[in-house]
C-alpha cells in the first residue's frame, strides 16, 4: 500500500500557507497541473491491474478531491481577504458635503406660485386665462370701465402717465387689470368666464403699497349669472386657496364705477402673534371687491345688458399670498434679495394640482 | 365722515344701540371705520374732592393729597400739578387705569417714598385738550364720586364712516340717517322747514357771467342778507360736535356753515356784507386775479376755475374757498348768506390745479342735492336770526336751480335677474320709498322717480342695488355654479401662458432663483439695452430710476444681482420670466425669460466645494438656454448659435440664438464689463435671455401616439478624430463638415476635447472629436469603417481647414 498521506499533508499546509493567490496557483500546478504531482499519481492507475485500481483509485482521486477542495477554501479565504483590503483601503469620507440639489438651491417666486394656484382652482370651474398689455390707453383703463371724466373715482386711481404723442393722445399704465376685461367682451363672443392675472401700476410707494403690483379679475357673462352665483364661487375659492374646510364671508354694499350693485367681501379671521388664520375668529379682513358688471360697461363692448349679465372680481395677488404664507411686508416681494426669495418661494417642484393639494 | 350719535339721533329717532347702528351702517355700505367711545375710554375716571394737599417730605414739587372718591374711603395720592390745592374738585383716575393722554396704565406705587394709589388727571390726559400745565380743575358744585363722562357730558360717541365717491347724499348726517332709517333702524325725523320771511329785498346783485355754453358751472345763485347780526363764540353744543368730528369753531356765522356743511351736505358762505363792495359777479377767473383764501394763503386762479368777485376783485374760489378779505368774524354786523350750484368736474379740476382741499369741494365735486340749494339757504338764515339775531332781506337766486326729473322703468324682475333672491313687491317698494324714490304704477314694471340727492341713480341696476342693499346683501343666497357642460375640464391655458409657466420651472430646476423686478428701470439703464423711446417713457414716475418701461429684464437683475452682492452673497443665480416692451403698442408687449448667474454660482452648486468650482462662464448661460428650449419642447437642431451678441454682452464672449438671421430667438454670454460697470455690479456675470413669444409653436398633431420605435440590431462602433484647426473656425463647421461627410451612417458626434498649448501651433487649437457610426442593415467591416473615417477627414479638412494631428 502506498501512503500519499504525507504527500497530502505537505500540499495542504503549502496551500494553507499560501500568501497569496498567485502562490496558490503554484501549488495547484506543482500538484494537479499537467505535470503535478497528483496528476502523476492518476496517470499511473491506468497501468495497474483492475484489483490495484480498485484499491489505488480511490486513494488517489479521494487525495486529488481533498486537495481541490483546499484549494478552493484556501482561494475563497484569500479572495474575500484580498477584497477586504481593497475595500478597507477604497474608505472615503461619507461625512463629506455634497452639493444641494438643483431642487434645494432653485426656487419659484410666490407670486407665479399664486397665479398657478389661482389657474389650478378656476381653471377646475372652467375659466381660462385672459392677458392684455401693460400699456393701455384711456379708454381701456377708464372709459369703457365707466369712470367719468373728471369722477373722483378717476383720480383715486394715481395713474402712470406716458407723455402725450404727436396726436395728443396719452397712454398709461393699466392701473387695474380691467382693462382685460373690456377687451375680452370685445373680442369673445359670451358665454364668457375668464380670469386675469397681471401686473398693475400706480403711483404710489409707502410701506404697504408699491408702484407696481399684482391683481387677479375674474369675469363672467352669459345670459343668468347673479350675485348668488358670485357669491358661491368666491366661498369655494376662498376654502379652496386657503385650504380650509370653512370659511366665513361678509358682503358690503360699496361702489365700483364698473360693477353694479358692487360689492366688497371681508372674510373672517384670528389674528394671534401675527398669524393669521381663516375659518375662525373674530376679525374682518377686507379680501376683494366684486359685483354684477356695470350695464354701461356691457354697452361699451357692444353687448346688450338686457340680454348679458354676469359679474367681475378682482384682488391683490400680492395680498393674498401674503395672507396665505405670511409675508409681513410687500415691498420685499420686488426687491429680489435671494434671501427673502429662497426663504418664501416654493421649491421648482411643489405643483400645485388639485388631486394634490395646492401647496405641500 | 365723522359725526356723533347724538347728532345723528338729531335726524334719526332710534332706540337701536351704538353696536347696532354700527352694524347697520356698514351693512347698506356706509362702512364704519371706526368708533371712538369716550364713555368707554373714560368711563373708570371719577370726580373727585382733594381733602388735603400737602408739601411731599422728599419732593420739592410734589404733595401728596388725601381724595374723596365718594366712598367715604379717602385715598392717598401723590401729585406733581402746580394747581393741586386743598378743597379743590378734580378728576380721579383708580389703579389699573389707562391713561390715553400718557399711553400708560396706572398702579399703586411709591413716589419718591410716598405711597400713591391713583391719580389726579389733567385735560391732557384724559385726551381731551392739549391743557397738561394742571389738573382739571372742576367748579365747586360738582358732585364727588360720580363718572367724570356722565358730569361733563362727554358720552357722545363718534362714528366714522367711509362714504363711496357716489354717495354724496351721505356726506350730510341727515342723509346717513335716512339710509338707517330705509333699512328699519328707526324713522327718519321730517323737519319742516319755514322759507325766511325776509323784510326787504337783498342791496346786493348777483350776475352769472358766462357764454352760453359755460352755463353750467353756476347753474344757481342764491344770496340773502342778514342785517344786525351779533356775532360771537357759537353755542357749546354745536362747538362739541363740530370739535367732536375734528373741525375747529371759529364763530357763529362761519360754524354754521360748517354744521349744515356736514348736517345737510350742503356747502354755504357767508360774507361780511360790510366788506363787500358792490354786487357779487361770478365769473371765470382772469390774468392777474389774486386771493388771499381763508387758509392764509394767496392764490392765483387760472381762467378755467370760477370765482366770485365784488368791485375790490376776487372774494372767493367757486365751491373750493371763501377770501380771507371778506371773512365773517367778531365785528361782522351783517353777513350775506351764499348757497350756490356748481359743476361738479370743474370744481374737482379747479380743486386739483390749486391744490384746496375742503369740505366743500369734497361734497361738490361728488355732487350737491338741487332741490336743497334754497332751503339750504333758508336753514342758514333761521340759524344765524336764532343764534346771532338780525333781520334777513328776501334772497335772491340768480340762474335757475335745475330739476332733473330722472324716471326710471324698472321691472320688478330686475332685482331676482341681478341678485338671484325673490323679494316681495310691497318690501321693494318700501325699500325705495323710504329712500325718498316715488314709485307708480302697479304692474310688473313701475315708473321710480329719483329724488334730487341722487346723481349716482341712473338706470335699473342702479335701483337693484339700492333695493339689494338695504335688504341686506346677506339675502343673497349662495348658488352652485355649474360647469357649462357636464363634462371633464378642457385644458385652458395657452402656448405661451404654458411656455412662460414651464420656463419658470425649467430655469429654477437649474438651480435658479426667480425674482420679480420692476417693470420701469431708468433712463440710462433703458438706453443701454436698447430702450429709452419716448414713447416707453414715463411722465410722472414714481421715481428718476423707475422712469422707462424696459426693454430687457437684464438691468434690473443684474442691479438685484448687485444689491445681492453688497449684502455679501458673491454667488447669485437669478432669473425672471416676464414683460418688455419695444414700443406702446400691445403688440409690443413680449415674454422674455431671462438667467443670470455670478460668480461661483454655475449648474452644479453655489459656492466653492471640495469637488471643484469654477466661475460662471458663457457656456453655463448657454447651458441654461438650451436647458430651458429643450424643457419647452423647442426641437434644437435647427438652432444656429452664432458667435457674439448684442452690445450688452461681452462681443467674444456671447452668441446668438437663431432659426435664421431673421428669427432670433435670444443670445447668452458673459455681461459686458461697461454694463456691469455701469450698474456697479462686480463680474464675472453670465446670462442668457430667450424670448418666449418668438419660439416657434409645435408643429399640429392629429393623434398623441409617438412615432415608432425602432432600435437598431447592430452594435455602434466610435472612431475618434484629433484636428489642428485655426482658432477662427467655429467647432459648429468642423461637426457640420463630419456629419455631411456620411450621412446615413453617423448617429452623434461629440466634441471630447479641446486643447491648445504644447505640441499646438500658435493660433492653433487641437480639436477632438468621437464619432459614432450606427450600422442599419449589417455590420461595418475595417475597410467600410476605413472609408467613412477617410472621407469624414477630407471633408473636414477641405471645408475648414483642419488637418487631422499625427
Amino acid at each position: 500500500m502506498t501512503d500519499y498521506s504525507s504527500l497530502e499533508s505537505e500540499l495542504v499546509t503549502a496551500i494553507k500557507a499560501a500568501a497569496d493567490e498567485a502562490s496558490l496557483e503554484a501549488i495547484r500546478v506543482a500538484a494537479l497541473g499537467k505535470a503535478g504531482s497528483i496528476s502523476g499519481l492518476l496517470k499511473t492507475l491506468g497501468a495497474l491491474t483492475p484489483e490495484e485500481r480498485k484499491e489505488q483509485g480511490p486513494l488517489i482521486n479521494g487525495l486529488r478531491d481533498r486537495v481541490t477542495e483546499a484549494l478552493a477554501t484556501r482561494r475563497t479565504t484569500l479572495k474575500d481577504a484580498a477584497l477586504e483590503a481593497r475595500l478597507a483601503a477604497e474608505r472615503v469620507d461619507v461625512t463629506l458635503p455634497v452639493q444641494p440639489s438643483d431642487n434645494a438651491r432653485g426656487r419659484i417666486h410666490p407670486i407665479s406660485q399664486v397665479i398657478e394656484e389661482l389657474t389650478t382652482i378656476f381653471g377646475d370651474m372652467g375659466f381660462a386665462v385672459a392677458e392684455g398689455p401693460d400699456i393701455e390707453n384711456d379708454f381701456y383703463n377708464f372709459t369703457a370701465l365707466n369712470f367719468p371724466l373728471g369722477h373722483p373715482a378717476r383720480e383715486m386711481h394715481d395713474t402712470f402717465f406716458f407723455n402725450p404723442d404727436e396726436n395728443g393722445e396719452r397712454k398709461l399704465l393699466r392701473t387695474h387689470t380691467s382693462p382685460v376685461q373690456i377687451r375680452t367682451m370685445m373680442t369673445q363672443k359670451p358665454p364668457i368666464r375668464v380670469i386675469i392675472p397681471g401686473r398693475t401700476y400706480r403711483c404710489d410707494s409707502d410701506q404697504t403699497h408699491t408702484p407696481m403690483f399684482h391683481q387677479v379679475e375674474g369675469l363672467v357673462i352669459d345670459k343668468g349669472s347673479h350675485m348668488g352665483h358670485l357669491k358661491w364661487i368666491l366661498a369655494e375659492f376662498c376654502k379652496a386657496f386657503f385650504e380650509v374646510d370653512d370659511v366665513k364671508m361678509r358682503f358690503r354694499p360699496s361702489f365700483f364705477p364698473f360693477t353694479e350693485p358692487s360689492v366688497e367681501v371681508d372674510i373672517q379671521c384670528s389674528r394671534k402673534g401675527g398669524e393669521i388664520r381663516f375659518g375662525e375668529g373674530e376679525d374682518w379682513l377686507e379680501i376683494l371687491g366684486c359685483g354684477m358688471v356695470h350695464p354701461n360697461v356691457i354697452r361699451h363692448c357692444g353687448l346688450d345688458p338686457d340680454e348679458y349679465q354676469g359679474f367681475a372680481w378682482g384682488m391683490g395677488i400680492d395680498r393674498i399670498a401674503m395672507l396665505k404664507y405670511g409675508m409681513p411686508d410687500l415691498r420685499p416681494f420686488f426687491e429680489a434679495d435671494v434671501r427673502w426669495l429662497s426663504h418664501y418661494g416654493f421649491r421648482p417642484l411643489d405643483l400645485p394640482t388639485l388631486t394634490g393639494g395646492l401647496s405641500v | 365722515m365723522k359725526f356723533t350719535l347724538s347728532w345723528l339721533k338729531e335726524h334719526l329717532d332710534t332706540s337701536a344701540s351704538l353696536d347696532a347702528i354700527v352694524d347697520g351702517l356698514t351693512k347698506v355700505g356706509l362702512e364704519v371705520e371706526g368708533v371712538e367711545d369716550p364713555a368707554k375710554e373714560l368711563a373708570p375716571y371719577i370726580t373727585a374732592y382733594v381733602i388735603s394737599a400737602e408739601q411731599h417730605p422728599n419732593a420739592d414739587r410734589l404733595r401728596v393729597c388725601m381724595v374723596d372718591v365718594g366712598d367715604g374711603k379717602p385715598v392717598q395720592v401723590v401729585c406733581g400739578a402746580p394747581n393741586a390745592r386743598t378743597g379743590m374738585k378734580s378728576v380721579f383716575s383708580p389703579p389699573g387705569t389707562y391713561i390715553p393722554g400718557k399711553n400708560i396704565t396706572i398702579s399703586v406705587g411709591m413716589v419718591r417714598g410716598v405711597e400713591s394709589a391713583g391719580m389726579l388727571c389733567s385735560g391732557f390726559e384724559l385726551g381731551l385738550s392739549e391743557d397738561h400745565d394742571g389738573i382739571i380743575d372742576l367748579p365747586a358744585d360738582a358732585p364727588v364720586g360720580v363718572r367724570y363722562v356722565d358730569y361733563a357730558k362727554i358720552d357722545d360717541p363718534i362714528i366714522d364712516i367711509a362714504v363711496t365717491p357716489n354717495r354724496s347724499d351721505a356726506l350730510g348726517v341727515y342723509g346717513v340717517a335716512r339710509d338707517l332709517a330705509a333699512a328699519g333702524l328707526g324713522s327718519l325725523k321730517r323737519h319742516d322747514l319755514k322759507p325766511v320771511k325776509g323784510e326787504g329785498a337783498c342791496p346786493v346783485s348777483v350776475q352769472l357771467n358766462f357764454a352760453t355754453d359755460d352755463k353750467h358751472l353756476a347753474p344757481a345763485f342764491a344770496l340773502r342778507l342778514v342785517r344786525g347780526v351779533k356775532n360771537g363764540p357759537s353755542p357749546e353744543w354745536m362747538q362739541s360736535r363740530l370739535k367732536a368730528i375734528g373741525l375747529r369753531p371759529i364763530n357763529t356765522l362761519v360754524d354754521i356753515t360748517n354744521y349744515i356743511t356736514f348736517d345737510r351736505g350742503r356747502p354755504l358762505h357767508v360774507f361780511d356784507a360790510k366788506k363787500v363792495a358792490g354786487n357779487l359777479v361770478v365769473r371765470h377767473a382772469k390774468d392777474g386775479d389774486e386771493i388771499l383764501a381763508l387758509d392764509g394763503k394767496t392764490y392765483r386762479p387760472d381762467p378755467t376755475t370760477v370765482v366770485i368777485c365784488d368791485d375790490n376783485g376776487v372774494e372767493s374760489i367757486a365751491g373750493i374757498m371763501g377770501g380771507e378779505h371778506s371773512g365773517c368774524d367778531e365785528h361782522t354786523t351783517d353777513v350775506l348768506i351764499e348757497s350756490a350750484l356748481w359743476d361738479a368736474f370743474n370744481i374737482a379740476q379747479s380743486g386739483r390745479k390749486l391744490g384746496i382741499n375742503t369740505d366743500a369741494r369734497y361734497r361738490f365735486e361728488r355732487g350737491v342735492d338741487p332741490a336743497f340749494c334754497v332751503p339750504g339757504l333758508d336753514l342758514a338764515t333761521h340759524m344765524v336770526m336764532e343764534m346771532c339775531g338780525g333781520i334777513p332781506s328776501e334772497a335772491i337766486v340768480a340762474g335757475e336751480v335745475p330739476a332733473p326729473e330722472k324716471i326710471i322703468p324698472f321691472p320688478w324682475s330686475e332685482v331676482k335677474r341681478l341678485t338671484g333672491v325673490s323679494m316681495l313687491v310691497p318690501e321693494m317698494k318700501a325699500i325705495l320709498t323710504e329712500l325718498g324714490f316715488w314709485v307708480s304704477g302697479n304692474d310688473n314694471e313701475v315708473k321710480v322717480a329719483v329724488p334730487s340727492w341722487r346723481p349716482d341713480v341712473e338706470q335699473k341696476a342702479d335701483i337693484v342695488e339700492e333695493i339689494i342693499r338695504i335688504a341686506g346683501l346677506d339675502q343673497v343666497e349662495m348658488t352652485p355654479f355649474p360647469r357649462e357642460v357636464a363634462t371633464v375640464i378642457k385644458p385652458v391655458l395657452t402656448l405661451i401662458q404654458k411656455r412662460t409657466r414651464l420656463a419658470k420651472r425649467a430655469l429654477a430646476a437649474r438651480g435658479l432663483v426667480e425674482a420679480v423686478t420692476w417693470s420701469f428701470i431708468g433712463k440710462s439703464e433703458a438706453e443701454a439695452f436698447g430702450g429709452g423711446k419716448p414713447q416707453l417713457s414715463l411722465a410722472n414716475p414714481i421715481a428718476s430710476d423707475l422712469s422707462d418701461m424696459r426693454p430687457s429684464l437684464l438691468p434690473g437683475l443684474l442691479k438685484a444681482v448687485g444689491r445681492n452682492v453688497a449684502r455679501g452673497l458673491s454667488d447669485v443665480a437669478v432669473f425672471e420670466v416676464g414683460q418688455v416692451f419695444k414700443g406702446d403698442k400691445p403688440e409690443d408687449q413680449s415674454i422674455v425669460a431671462t438667467s443670470v448667474r455670478r460668480g461661483l454660482a454655475g449648474p452644479d452648486g453655489l459656492g466653492r466645494h471640495w469637488q471643484g468650482d469654477s466661475s460662471v462662464d458663457a457656456f453655463d448661460a448657454k447651458a441654461d438656454a438650451f436647458a430651458l428650449l429643450e424643457a419647452l419642447g423647442i426641437p434644437v437642431a435647427g438652432l444656429q448659435v452664432v458667435q457674439g451678441g448684442p452690445s450688452w454682452f461681452h462681443p467674444g464672449r456671447s452668441g446668438t440664438l437663431q432659426f435664421g438671421p431673421k428669427m432670433v430667438v435670444g443670445a447668452f454670454g458673459e455681461v459686458h464689463p461697461r454694463i456691469l460697470e455701469a450698474l456697479d455690479v462686480k463680474g464675472p456675470v453670465v446670462a442668457c435671455e430667450i424670448n418666449l413669444d418668438l419660439l416657434p409653436p409645435p408643429k399640429a398633431r392629429p393623434t398623441r401616439m409617438k412615432p415608432k420605435l425602432v432600435l437598431p440590431e447592430f452594435q455602434p462602433v466610435s472612431r475618434d478624430f484629433a484636428f489642428i484647426v485655426d482658432k477662427s473656425v467655429p467647432v459648429s463647421d468642423m461637426i457640420k463638415a463630419t456629419q455631411a461627410a456620411e450621412r446615413a451612417l453617423i448617429t452623434d458626434i461629440a466634441v471630447f476635447d479641446v486643447y491648445e498649448g504644447t505640441g499646438v501651433p500658435e493660433g492653433k487649437v487641437s480639436i477632438a472629436l468621437a464619432v459614432t457610426l450606427q450600422p442599419v442593415e449589417k455590420t461595418l467591416t475595417d475597410t467600410e469603417i476605413d472609408a467613412v473615417s477617410t472621407r469624414i477627414v477630407a471633408e473636414v479638412t477641405k471645408k475648414t481647414g483642419a488637418v487631422l494631428r499625427g
